[in-house]
């Protein structure tokens, strides 16, 4: 039989792809360019038997979802940039209290209101460094409608099997083109569900390290019963100040990502074999990027793109690598610099890297990339 | 009126000496001993459970 | 007989932080008893609070129980509750959690009418963080941030939440501690949003800094302004002034907010 096949739109396809997934539980606040994603949700849910509910402000939003997956609801929120800013106290939260939600981020002009229907990607930083305190982060960035999608079902997966939250990012671009997708059949794309407690209710510690970094997440209700709290908690769930319990529980939660980067780093190399200007770029600017790239291929220079698919972990042992391979690295973006600096703390001196900065609004075009290339070559 | 006498545990671990229930005592059955509540009259208790119902601290158990 | 409290207080987490003559301990015992009384099934009764003195409630008590972050209890419960309707929900918390930080929460959780009990521990002062003023602070009254006196006027927590919606309010006292289990029956009976106000006393923080001597001056004083619906209704306006009205302030029949999603779903099943 035939694959379905449709011409949708970026966020409306995050909202099938978390449906996908196995989302049963959506809070949201209307925000401008990701309010799709609650639409599509709010008349697509109800029809599984899954729960959708607008709430008051974006911290309420967030703070819904982490107790929806508390009581064992995969569970989704959908904001831009001043939601993120508000949603950061709550993202802390569920780093601590390693509870599974997924937030898709679509990113706007910022800092603060900025340009609410123009593109950018100056998120990425906040997706790391957002919250206060040390904290594992997740942050993937699909680059198209297709990807936006399976990009979404992978957060799910990640944020199930890490007790974490996941932050999808695609640009407002990205969030707002329409392209054909090819729906996955079901089972065709993996989907992870959290681990279920293997013990007795007695003897349950929902962060009991027994079981390894990520231990087993009972839902409240399904009779288990535990505490949990934003405090720095031991593996019974309850508060502490003892020292080596918090240096050691603070270490296993970073950990999580920490040592399984291969894991949750994925990347796209394109012609990348004989390169000497390579062209890092995420989202809708990967997009120019390899179009740059093909049309400098035709003129004879050798270029290539380095794709980032997940920006947290960023890909440092690929970029380091590649510094060492290449003459120069480019790299353009709508912000004002925030990949540069990794891949330059990355590229350990080792290749010049060139920023092409965009935050007017505007797409970086194909041709402003090109011209880079020529220059650097 | 049954003669036989309650019993009033204080556990004097839990006790934070707030005096709430010597003051609230209607027969006057509780003291202060240092920092915590004590049994000064026991013969006096009326069984009518404010010490316990009162106690912030879990402290008092009142048995009839 | 002595009440059984144990039987409901996770083992070893006793004594509480709280100080000598915080009457947060007495509406815990209250709480207990109500839950005793009504006989909500452990594993199926989330207990949900926000930060602060009142906030550390949960952690003592052998439920699901989910201690957030300030202001934040009422947003959580929802997210609870809308996974799993058939769970009993209670939030509690302090004043200044409820209605300065979580005051948006707070309101939209009456007007939803989603079927929880909140109760409020109100104690007129930020105690945690070492006793400023609350959005409860009586006018004039001195606290760590209000050296000159409060200006600030301040919320009749129970007046909010009737104004945003709550289908259930009514208020306590510390002081009135056989009423307090009473109240929280009802309230967790009353299909809807219910608030349950506990006027309480902070002798710490609250009434060091206001003249009062003692704990048991604190008590009396709630004792003394408490007025109970019935009398107060045939009070002039002069005779309750510095007065608290306790009991059943206000009770309605209002749609359950999970059981018209309930309807939702229905209706989205059905393609209509």
């Amino acid at each position: 039989m035939a694959k379905k096949v449709a011409f949708l739109q970026g966020n409306e396809a995050a909202a099938q792809g978390a449906l996908y997934a196995g989302c049963k539980f959506f809070a949201g606040y209307p925000i401008t360019p990701s309010t799709e994603v609650a639409e599509v949700l709010s008349a697509e849910l109800p029809k599984i038997g899954g729960k959708f509910i607008q709430m008051e402000d974006e911290i309420a939003a967030m703070a819904a979802v982490i107790g929806g997956s508390l009581a064992g609801s995969k569970a989704l929120t959908a904001t831009s940039g001043p939601g993120l800013s508000l949603k950061q106290e709550l993202i802390g939260y569920a780093c601590i209290a390693e509870t599974p939600v997924v937030i898709v981020n679509v990113m706007r002009g910022g800092p603060s209101t900025g340009m609410p229907t123009g593109p950018s990607q100056s998120d990425v930083m906040s997706a790391k460094w957002g919250t206060h305190g040390d904290h594992p982060a997740i942050c993937l960035v699909p680059a198209s409608v297709q990807e936006l999608f399976e990009e979404t079902v992978r957060a799910f997966n990640l944020a199930e099997k890490y007790r974490t939250p996941v932050m999808v990012m695609p640009d407002e671009i990205v969030a707002h083109m329409r392209e054909r997708i090819v729906f996955p059949e079901p089972g065709e794309l993996e989907v992870i569900d959290r681990t279920a407690p293997s013990v007795p209710p007695e003897q349950y510690k929902p962060y009991d390290t027994k079981f390894g970094d990520v231990p087993p997440l009972a839902a409240f209700g399904s009779g288990y019963r535990f505490h949990v709290t934003g405090l720095n908690k031991m593996d019974d769930g309850f508060p502490t100040t003892k020292a080596a319990v918090v240096q050691a529980e603070e270490e296993r939660q970073v950990r999580k990502v920490d040592a399984n980067i291969d894991d949750i780093v994925k990347f796209e190399e394109y012609m990348l074999d004989d390169a000497e200007v390579a062209v890092v770029a995420f989202g809708s600017t990967s997009r120019s990027a390899r179009f740059a790239v093909n049309e400098a291929r035709k003129q004879g220079i050798k270029a290539g793109l380095f794709r980032i698919k997940t920006f947290w972990p960023f890909p440092e042992k690929q970029i380091k690598a590649l510094s060492s391979k290449v003459k120069a690295l480019i790299t353009p973006e709508m912000n004002l610099g925030m990949c540069t600096v990794e891949v330059r703390r990355c590229a350990e001196g080792k290749a010049p890297v060139h920023g092409i900065f965009r935050v007017d609004g505007e797409p970086i075009n194909p041709g402003q990339i090109l011209d880079k290339i020529k220059e650097v070559k | 009126m049954d003669k036989k006498l309650p019993t009033i545990e204080i556990i004097e671990k839990y006790c934070k000496g707030c005096h709430i229930c010597v003051e609230f005592c209607p027969t006057k059955v509780l003291e202060m001993k240092g920092f915590v509540a004590s049994v000064k009259n026991l013969e006096a208790c009326i069984k009518c459970m404010q010490c316990e119902l009162r106690c912030p601290d879990f402290a008092i158990k009142v048995t009839a | 007989m002595a009440f059984d409290y144990d039987k409901y207080i996770r083992p070893g987490k006793l004594p509480h932080i709280w100080c000598p003559g915080c009457g947060h301990g007495i509406v815990m015992k209250g709480l207990i008893r109500a839950i005793d009384t009504l006989g909500l099934e452990k594993n199926n009764t989330a207990i949900v609070s926000g930060i602060g003195c009142a906030s550390r409630l949960p952690g003592y008590l052998d439920f699901c129980t989910l201690h957030t972050a300030h202001g934040r209890a009422a947003a959580f419960a929802t997210g609870v509750k809308m996974a799993r309707p058939e769970m009993n929900v209670i939030c509690v918390g302090g004043d200044g959690d409820g209605t300065a930080i979580g005051g948006n929460h707070f309101i939209h959780a009456c007007r939803r009418n989603i079927n929880m009990t909140y109760i409020v521990m109100n104690n007129n002062i930020y105690g945690m963080t070492g006793g400023q003023f609350s959005p409860c602070t009586p006018t004039g009254a001195k606290a760590s941030t209000t050296p000159y006196g409060n200006p600030d006027p301040a919320f009749d927590v129970a007046k909010l939440a009737i104004g945003a919606g709550a289908t259930f309010v009514a208020r306590g006292t510390a002081y009135h501690a056989t009423q307090i289990d009473k109240l929280i029956v009802e309230a967790v009976q009353h299909k809807g949003f219910s608030v349950v106000e506990i006027l309480d006393d902070c002798p710490t923080t609250y009434g060091r800094r206001n003249k009062f001597k003692s704990v048991i001056e604190m008590m009396n004083r709630l004792k003394d302004i408490a007025v109970p619906v019935k009398a107060a209704e045939k009070m002039t306006p002069e005779q309750l002034q510095g007065k608290i009205i306790t009991g059943v302030l206000f009770k309605e029949e209002r749609p359950e907010y999970t059981a018209e999603y309930a309807k939702v779903i229905e209706r989205a099943k059905g393609g209509k």
